[in-house]
């Protein structure tokens, strides 16, 4: 990474080994604007019948993008969850394949049409494929961690879900196995806010869910999952300790999901409007915007130039993705098992 | 080599295969001391961290598996009775099935779930159950059976080699029952075969496990009876090996198959589909189904377990109508 001249940044979390470089800033905001506009995008080809389907991570931009450049890219790796499109830009993924994922088309390195869309996976990115069955991700995570260990590989891995996930059995036995032979493990939890239609208090008896944490001896922090500099704040220290065998870590990032589940999801049934017009005032690409404005890191000049650099990005993956051959239907019984070479 | 029962093949082919591949490791419930059929006894002991205890939670045995495989290492998870293997059949069913599949071959998992199986152990209703049916619906994984020592070591290796998830079932009953000379013993190297393991000309009868010497001794009693049958060992429950299925259903006309799993949606359903549908010209009987009544489970007391199980006499007995028909 071309570090130029690093500055403390005005987190309440800064912590001093963890500096940004304006060079990381700008890679933070590009990434994060362009998960937002891919997503707004989306939902425009689905209202206009292109798309039969949609799930978004709005709202949650900063704490996917905060959390993907704690990482090394390639090396450590990823089991996220479907919300997740910030990460995987982060981990490299193209504007244009998030659209070919989109479209479910042939070439879609996901998921190659027989998944779904936002069901993320791409090995050599070590982004590990993910089925919609929710936190069944958090043990593969372990087990990755479990086989880096006996390898004695130095990786960390990240799983991520949203706090509804955290009362599945699957994320506290991912949380027990993992403590218990102290695995490079960080358990990334997008608290949204929302469990499709249910709020937190639903299924969260503690206040936080990194309390749950607490009962596996595992160590955790809950941070502003809006403020994408303090999330990288949080997050680094963590993986750093991880790889040195400092044992699993669970992160919660306290975020927002400012749009509805999904495309076929009507929030205005069940979500207070006051609430959510409360959340948009904490967009983390508008918070975002105003610090780096008001610390005169980029001029607005810089800003606005990422700004059309993406518009233009997501302009031309739209249309290259609908241009790009569909899968051949029989293409269906293909891959159900694996051959030997 | 020496004589063998089933479990000292499973033993000695593990410790045979970990010594020629360090990515091989085991993960289940008190694997570290020996297991409670002694499968990996004195394996911790020789491969130390590659044997590892697993908290009781099925489902995160089978998912840190995944994890493993997917990472290039060859994962051998034991459940330790398959009774409670389905905690983790969302992992198995939901994810590992559908690696290759999701990814077109791009990611896959070389794994293996070991799992005790079966009654007449007197078990009851949670350690005596036929889970096969359940897994062996769901392409994307291997299921395999063996009956004979030979073949659950061959099998064991050929599972171990599999790139795809494999689900290898031991039969308790015969853990230590049956005995082979391992030397010169027929021994199946490839998964999704089956064996003719007898050869008569009046009926065929398909079986597995132990249903499959239960088989082969009411077989016996048969021939001195002037009934011949064949006896085939299917091996592997899922890729069925359709061609010598039909093959043997031809040759005899009359078809008997055998499981003690309950008789609704168990196997014997879907081998007396791909006969019906495909050898039907060929048939001189309706197709047989002897199976396990359709109850929950097998019931404790020794007498309900008797009733509940298939033997030679019963085997024999509806041979003998098929037989006459």
């Amino acid at each position: 990474m071309s570090a130029t001249r690093t500055r403390r940044t005005r987190s309440k979390e800064t912590i001093d080994d963890y500096l940004l470089s304006e060079h990381q800033l700008e890679e933070m905001y590009y990434h994060m604007l362009l998960a937002r506009r891919l997503n707004e995008r989306m939902l425009a080809m689905n209202r206009q019948g292109r798309a039969p389907f949609v799930i978004a991570g709005a709202g949650q931009e900063a704490a996917q993008v905060g959390a993907a450049m704690a990482l090394r890219k390639g090396v450590d790796y990823v089991a996220p969850y479907y919300r997740d499109l910030g990460v995987n830009l982060v981990l490299g993924m193209t504007a244009r394949e998030a659209m070919l994922n989109l479209l479910g088309k042939r070439d879609d390195p996901n998921g190659h049409g027989k998944q779904m869309p936002a069901h993320w996976g791409h090995r050599e990115r070590t982004v590990v494929t993910q089925s919609s069955v929710v936190t069944t991700q958090f043990l593969h995570a372990t087990g990755i961690a479990l086989a880096a260990k006996l390898r004695k590989d130095p990786i960390v891995v990240l799983t991520s879900c949203g706090e509804g996930s955290t009362s599945k059995g699957d994320f506290h036995e991912a949380l027990n196995f993992s403590a218990v032979h102290k695995l490079p493990v960080i358990f990334f939890v997008e608290n949204n806010g929302y469990a499709i239609t249910e709020s937190t208090e639903k299924s969260l008896p503690v206040e936080n869910v990194a309390d749950r944490a607490r009962g596996y001896g595992i160590q955790s922090a809950v941070v502003d999952g809006m403020d994408c500099v303090a999330v990288y704040q949080t997050v680094r220290p963590s993986v750093d300790q991880a790889r040195n065998g400092g044992g699993p870590y669970l992160i919660e990032a306290r975020c927002y999901r400012l749009w509805p589940h999904s495309s076929d999801d009507d929030d205005t049934r069940y979500r207070p409007k006051k609430e959510l017009e409360e959340w948009i005032k904490k967009d983390p690409l508008t918070l975002f915007r105003a610090r780096v404005e008001t610390d005169g890191i980029f001029p607005k000049e810089d800003l606005d130039e990422i700004e059309q650099r993406v518009a233009e990005e997501v302009r031309d993956a739209a249309q290259w993705a609908m241009m790009q051959p569909d899968p051949e239907p029989e293409d269906a019984l293909t891959f159900v098992y694996k051959e030997l070479d | 080599m020496a004589m063998m029962t089933v479990v000292e093949a499973v033993r000695s082919t593990l410790d045979e295969e970990m010594a020629r591949d360090d990515r091989i490791f085991l993960l289940g419930e008190d694997v570290e001391a020996g297991g409670v059929f002694r499968a990996t006894d004195g394996l911790h002991a020789k491969y130390g961290e590659r044997v590892i205890d697993s908290p009781l939670a099925e489902s995160s045995i089978i998912g840190i598996s995944i994890g493993a495989a997917h990472y290039g290492l060859r994962p051998v998870a034991e459940i330790q009775f398959a009774d409670f293997i389905h905690s983790g059949f969302d992992q198995l069913c939901s994810e590992a099935s559908r690696w290759s599949y999701r990814t077109n071959g791009d990611s896959f998992l070389p794994m293996v779930v070991r799992a005790p199986w079966g009654g007449g152990v007197h078990g009851g209703q949670h350690h005596s159950q036929s889970i096969e049916a359940y897994y062996a619906h769901m392409p994307g994984i291997k299921v395999v059976a063996p009956a004979f020592p030979a073949d659950f070591r061959s099998l064991l290796k050929a599972a171990i080699a599999d790139p795809n998830p494999v689900l290898f079932l031991e039969h308790k009953r015969i853990y230590r029952l049956i005995k082979q000379e391992m030397e010169g013993a027929p021994a199946e190297t490839q998964l999704s075969k089956a064996r003719v393991t007898r050869k008569g000309s009046d009926l065929t009868i398909f079986a597995y496990g132990f249903m499959l010497h239960e088989s082969l001794g009411a077989a016996e009693t048969l021939s001195g009876e002037g009934i011949d049958c064949t006896v085939v060992d299917l091996l592997t429950l899922n890729p069925l090996d359709k061609e010598t299925i039909l093959e043997s259903a031809k040759a005899t006309g009359k078809v008997l198959i055998v499981h003690e799993d309950t008789l609704t949606g168990g196997l014997g359903g879907e081998i007396a589909a791909i006969i019906a549908e495909h050898a039907f010209e060929y048939l001189d009987a309706p197709i047989r189904r002897l199976a396990g009544p359709d109850v929950p489970s097998m019931p404790y007391h020794h007498a309900m377990e008797e009733f509940f199980m298939p033997n030679r006499e019963k085997i024999a007995a509806a041979a003998r109508e098929l037989a006459a028909y």
